[in-house]
């Protein structure tokens, strides 16, 4: 049976939703707003014939008509770098200012992170820690094609992620874009759910509670923590929520999705979550056109 | 702090070159500000660097102000946004920008991407099908430079302005370009 079936009573339109995932996802690029600014990478693409069309609630965000982004002059010069629309919201809900200490605590290979260096304009420190080498350096590589000098990278276990080699001991803010099961990708990656088991679901539920308790600790008091996934399982997504609200100081605020949305559920099978779940976002591929994506937002109580 | 890159002996700041420690390869150890201040050996000083930039290329030492740079291995400097304690064990510490303990520094294709639009001299403009050759990481002929041989910025103009393409090396009329693999690129003629 197709996994995704699970998710069927979640969605409104089931229809649409199962023939989304079936489609294949628009090629999307971020403007690198270190290297350049969205005009002179729209006037980039225009003098080489390349044809796009802009995202209507982010002017950084261009939908490519035909090819990747890997082979054109403003790609070369690090003005672009491919970033699914849905992806470029974390970054966004969590709003780091130019000068902050910020944590991504799971970054490989570093489309948020290198994100987060630009809106930030290249100022202050972004932490970008991953667990996995070989991810570690494509993160390397994407952040020296993008020109970004404000990455301190590490290599570290997320849940019990040490401080000790900087000269503070806590961020302004933190973002768990978690390992996950992955099922909102299925129209990046069409075999992604060939390997799905409940099992998995449940250990890197067990990952994901690990790494965003250590973000809410790790962040000051009134600081902000964003987690994110791209899988639509409640036991990866509220169920973590849920787990932090109750183990560490912290609460869900509510945040402007600029993206069509659905709440976050309080029930699921035999569970029940805490109700402020309601204001985290769900988002279906059938919704925007874009992949499956899930969204919170905390707020550090003490 | 612990792991410290220099005795803690106490037995002055006499810089004799002897007993100076050795670079340590898997570590960060923030350049010195000038060689006075030096306490690894063949360490470039902060001031050496900002300097070659300026010399070299023209380049205001304003622009590095707000930046600190770090040697990890033998020669190779990187630029952070920040600052942070001397020496730290970590994979990355902002942007890799120029190799040292060579005869002839060389800058690198990223600082060259990021900060080359500030540089005044021994740039050399392309035309477009140059560019497009000099992004395949191929060497041509050009034998009409007459400027200064060695470590070049390339530029060509896209969207209107001048916009460096990655680092050169010039000799004997010929344009080498040293655009590492990774980054080649088989691009149109614009
Ligand atoms: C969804 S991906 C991150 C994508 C990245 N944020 C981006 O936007 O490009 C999740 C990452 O978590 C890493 N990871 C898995 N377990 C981890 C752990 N215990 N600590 C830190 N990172 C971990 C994986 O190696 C993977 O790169």
């Amino acid at each position: 049976m197709n996994p995704l079936e699970r998710y069927a009573p979640l969605v409104d339109d089931r229809e649409a939703f199962f023939d989304a995932c079936e489609r294949p996802l628009p090629s999307v690029v971020r403007v690198n707003t270190i290297r350049s600014t969205p005009d002179r990478a729209r006037a980039a693409l225009d003098e080489e014939g390349v044809g796009y069309e802009e995202v209507d609630w982010n002017p950084e965000l261009l939908r490519l008509d035909e090819r990747g982004p890997g082979t054109s002059w403003p790609y070369f010069h690090g003005w672009l770098h491919g970033q699914e629309e849905v992806s470029a919201l974390p970054a966004i809900a969590l709003d780091p200012q130019p000068g902050e200490k910020v944590w991504d605590s799971c970054a490989a290979p570093g489309s948020k992170t290198t994100q987060l260096s630009a809106m930030m304009d290249d100022r202050g420190v972004v932490v970008g820690n991953d667990n996995n080498l070989g991810r570690l350096s494509a993160l390397r590589h994407n952040a020296e094609r993008l020109g970004v000098t404000n990455l301190v990278v590490t290599k570290q276990d997320g849940r019990n992620f040490s401080l000790k080699p900087f000269g503070f001991d806590e961020f302004d803010r933190a973002i768990v874009d978690a390992p996950c099961s992955c099922e909102g990708t299925i129209r990046k990656n069409p075999d992604t759910l060939d390997q799905w088991t409940l099992e998995h679901v449940h250990s890197v539920s067990a990952i994901q509670k690990g790494i965003l308790s250590r973000a809410v600790q790790a962040t000051k008091p009134g600081g902000t923590v964003v987690y994110s996934t791209c899988t639509f399982a409640p036991e990866e997504n509220e169920a973590v929520i849920d787990h932090v609200l109750e183990t560490e100081d912290c609460e869900v605020v509510a945040f402007d999705c600029p993206l069509e949305s659905r709440p976050g559920v309080t029930e699921w099978e035999d569970d029940e979550y805490d109700s402020s779940v309601e204001q985290t976002h769900r988002i279906y591929p059938h919704l925007n056109d874009t992949g499956g994506f899930y969204c919170a937002k905390l707020e550090v109580t003490a | 702090m612990s792991d410290p890159e220099t005795d803690d002996t106490g037995e002055g700041s006499e810089s004799d070159e002897e007993n100076l420690r050795d670079n340590v390869g898997q570590r960060f150890g923030r350049l010195p500000a000038t060689s006075a201040d030096r306490e690894v050996k063949g360490r470039a000083s902060r001031e050496e660097v900002v300097e070659f930039f300026n010399e070299r290329f023209g380049i205001e030492p304003a622009v590095f102000e707000d930046f600190s740079f770090w040697e990890k291995g033998k020669g190779k400097i990187w630029i952070f946004a920040a600052d942070n304690p001397s020496p730290v064990r970590i994979e990355g510490l902002g942007m890799t920008v120029l190799r040292t303990r060579q005869e002839h520094w060389k800058p690198t294709h990223s600082a060259v991407q990021r900060f080359g639009r500030h540089a005044t001299k021994n740039v050399i403009d392309l035309s477009p099908e140059q560019a497009a050759t000099f992004a395949r990481g191929e060497d041509q002929d050009l034998p009409e430079w007459d400027g200064d041989w060695g470590y070049l910025i390339a530029a060509h103009e896209l969207a209107g302005e001048r916009e460096p393409v990655g680092v050169a090396l010039y000799v004997y009329d010929e344009l080498r370009s040293t655009v590492p693999k990774g980054n080649q690129e088989a691009l149109s003629v614009l």
